[in-house]
């Protein structure tokens, strides 16, 4: 079995980002770039199928700019074998990369894709779902753990009440939750040698999607802030201070 | 024209994320309808009758919908999607599973977990972990989107809606519901409690968290955890609060050796009051909380217990 695993380039998790003064959009300029959290575990989760013999291949896709590239080489050095750049600048809503990954998934005949639940800049969740929908697949979001069997894939969900398990026919669409597994470093070697893997290049046109935004975003503000607070020296006025704010009775 | 809000519940009780909701949908059309899909659940429809300003109810009782699967309620929803132009469902593990499908389908762009309705075109939602707030212009015709419930009041109760049986639709046969293994708790839901007290890595153990139980308990707060007491397998999932966990925004929070990275920050910094127990006095939840207590806290936990007990707090609600 073909496993793809859509990957995106984000902002470092460990970096805040700041609101450019125009409100144009936040200022990416020189701040560290990395794979969205959730797609490395999307990753490590494809490469230990493909270690257990019950996928094949593992293909990565990107959708981004030039610097994506990187992106892919991250995933090819964790295990895997080849990787699909969908050359894009500028931002590409949840809608158009399903789209974009629907073409590819045609092309590529995949029987599971895994990717991140959301990505950790723009918040949206929705690629995986979009992209299970347009392609009349099942899906299994927010995976927790993973059991595949022939022509089927038990997933358990992290859900608001607790863990929820389907059973999905395959091929089908698995979105990546936290506790899924531990992505493992890239070790040096397995870095040079990504380098010497394959990656197809391709553009929307290629795959016959229009890619222009259709939201126009408006602005974009700092959130309001905290006012300071103060420190209080004893659990007694830690609850005089709350008792006076009337948060407790 | 009409929105329509998809419902939350578990077949017997509406969720108030629900109301919530509603309170977002009528500030982007207006009457609003609430789709009820679920499983002997006409008790569910008859409380989303109850909502003020709902015109009329749909209710789809159907086995297929016993477990709200993504892949059943997309093509129940697109076979009444004609009829409105928006449709909107919370920010819930059950409301982001099945959402985006619809849209997809649709052909929308969806617009996800707005907090504030501008214009009924227009909406802001945090994205970057909350540390920008983007105002986004959907483009013209169907609205698709998943409400932040913290961020809207309940709708009132006091309507009177009818409530309609709708055609169910048929099984698309992607997907099956194997099992379930829900926390229980006597506590009030993480997302509506008015005190959530929230434990971290710096508790150190499962067993540790006892030690906000009795708290909890006594101030009928929910207890919540930081990702990383969560992957230390302290609490189970459910219990996150932040980025990519749950958003919160109770009258306190109380977070309990959590240092307050971003992504916790950003399920929880919209809460009316902030208080923090951490030993480091350096630890980043200090610039945000409005109180904070440099303490170990093995030592402040049993001491604010006892505060709490002898002040009598907790016993007058
Ligand atoms: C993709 C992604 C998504 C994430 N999503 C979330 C999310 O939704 N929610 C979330 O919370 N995190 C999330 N995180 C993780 C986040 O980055 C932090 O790692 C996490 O919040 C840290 O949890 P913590 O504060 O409990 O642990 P730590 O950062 O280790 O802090 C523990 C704190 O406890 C204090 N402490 C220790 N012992 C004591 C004591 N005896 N008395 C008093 N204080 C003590 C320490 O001083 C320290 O400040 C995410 C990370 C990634 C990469």
């Amino acid at each position: 079995m073909k496993v793809l695993v859509p990957v995106k380039r984000v902002i470092d998790y460990n970096v805040k980002v700041r609101v450019k003064a125009d409100q144009s959009g936040v200022d990416l300029a020189n701040l560290k770039m990395s794979m969205n959290p959730f797609d490395e575990i999307a990753v490590e989760a494809a490469v230990k199928m493909k270690e257990s013999g019950k996928a094949t291949e593992v293909v990565i896709v990107s959708v981004g700019p030039a610097q994506a590239l990187d992106t892919i080489r991250t995933a090819l050095a964790m295990g895997g074998d080849r990787g699909i750049l969908v050359k894009v600048e500028g931002p590409v809503e949840p809608l158009a990369v399903a789209k974009l990954l629907k073409a590819i998934c045609d092309e590529e005949k995949p029987g599971l894709v895994l990717t991140g639940k959301q990505a950790i800049d723009s918040d949206a969740n929705q690629t995986g779902q979009m992209l299970a929908a347009l392609l009349g697949w099942g899906q299994g979001t927010f995976a927790h753990s993973l059991e595949l069997s022939d022509g089927t894939i038990k997933v358990a969900r992290e859900i608001d009440g607790g863990l929820q398990t389907v059973s999905l026919k395959l091929p089908a669409v698995v979105t990546t939750d936290l506790r899924l597994n531990q992505p493992r470093y890239a070790s040096l070697p397995n870095i040079m040698k990504a380098k010497k893997k394959p990656v197809a290049e391709k553009s929307p046109g290629d795959l016959g999607v229009d890619v222009t935004p259709r939201c126009k975003v408006l602005k974009v503000a700092e959130p309001a802030k905290r006012a300071g607070g103060v420190k209080v020296k004893t659990v007694a006025e830690l609850v005089d201070k709350l008792v006076e704010a009337g948060v407790v009775t | 024209m009409t929105a329509l809000v998809i419902a939350e519940h578990d077949n017997k009780t509406l969720n108030d994320a629900t109301a919530k909701t509603v309170t977002a949908a009528a500030l982007v059309s207006s009457p609003v309808h609430i789709l009820v899909a679920g499983q002997d659940c006409a008790a569910v429809a008859d409380a989303a009758a109850k909502i003020a300003g709902v015109e009329k109810v749909l209710l789809a009782d159907d086995a297929l919908y016993a477990r709200m699967l993504a892949e059943n309620m997309e093509t129940l929803i697109l076979g009444h999607a004609d009829t409105y132009d928006a449709i909107l469902a919370p920010a819930t593990t059950t409301g982001k599973n099945y959402l985006p499908r619809v849209a997809a389908k649709l052909d929308v762009p969806q617009i996800s977990e707005i907090i504030a309705v501008v214009s009924p075109d227009t909406f802001e939602r945090p994205i970057y972990a909350g540390n920008a707030i983007e105002t986004v212009q959907a483009p013209p015709g169907k609205k698709i989107i998943t409400v932040r419930t913290t961020a809207f009041k309940a709708a009132a109760t006091g309507g009177n809606a009818r409530v309609e049986m709708i055609s169910t639709a048929t099984d698309p046969g992607l997907s099956r519901f194997v099992d379930e293994n829900l926390s229980k708790s006597e506590r009030p839901d993480l997302t509506s409690a008015k005190i959530v007290i929230s434990g971290g890595r710096g508790l150190g153990s499962a067993e540790n968290f006892k030690l906000l139980d009795q708290i909890a308990d006594r101030l009928g707060a929910a207890v919540g955890a930081s990702r990383a007491a969560v992957d230390a397998g302290y609490l189970p999932n459910d219990f996150q609060v932040g980025q990519t966990g749950k958003a919160v925004a109770p009258d306190l929070y109380l977070a309990i050796g959590i240092s307050g990275a971003i992504q916790h920050l950003a399920g929880m910094k919209d809460s009316r009051v902030i208080a923090a127990i951490n030993k480091d006095s350096e630890a980043p939840i200090f610039q945000i909380a409005d109180y904070g207590l440099v303490a170990d806290l093995f030592q402040a936990i049993p001491e604010l217990n006892d505060e709490i007990a002898k002040r009598g707090i907790g016993q007058k609600a």
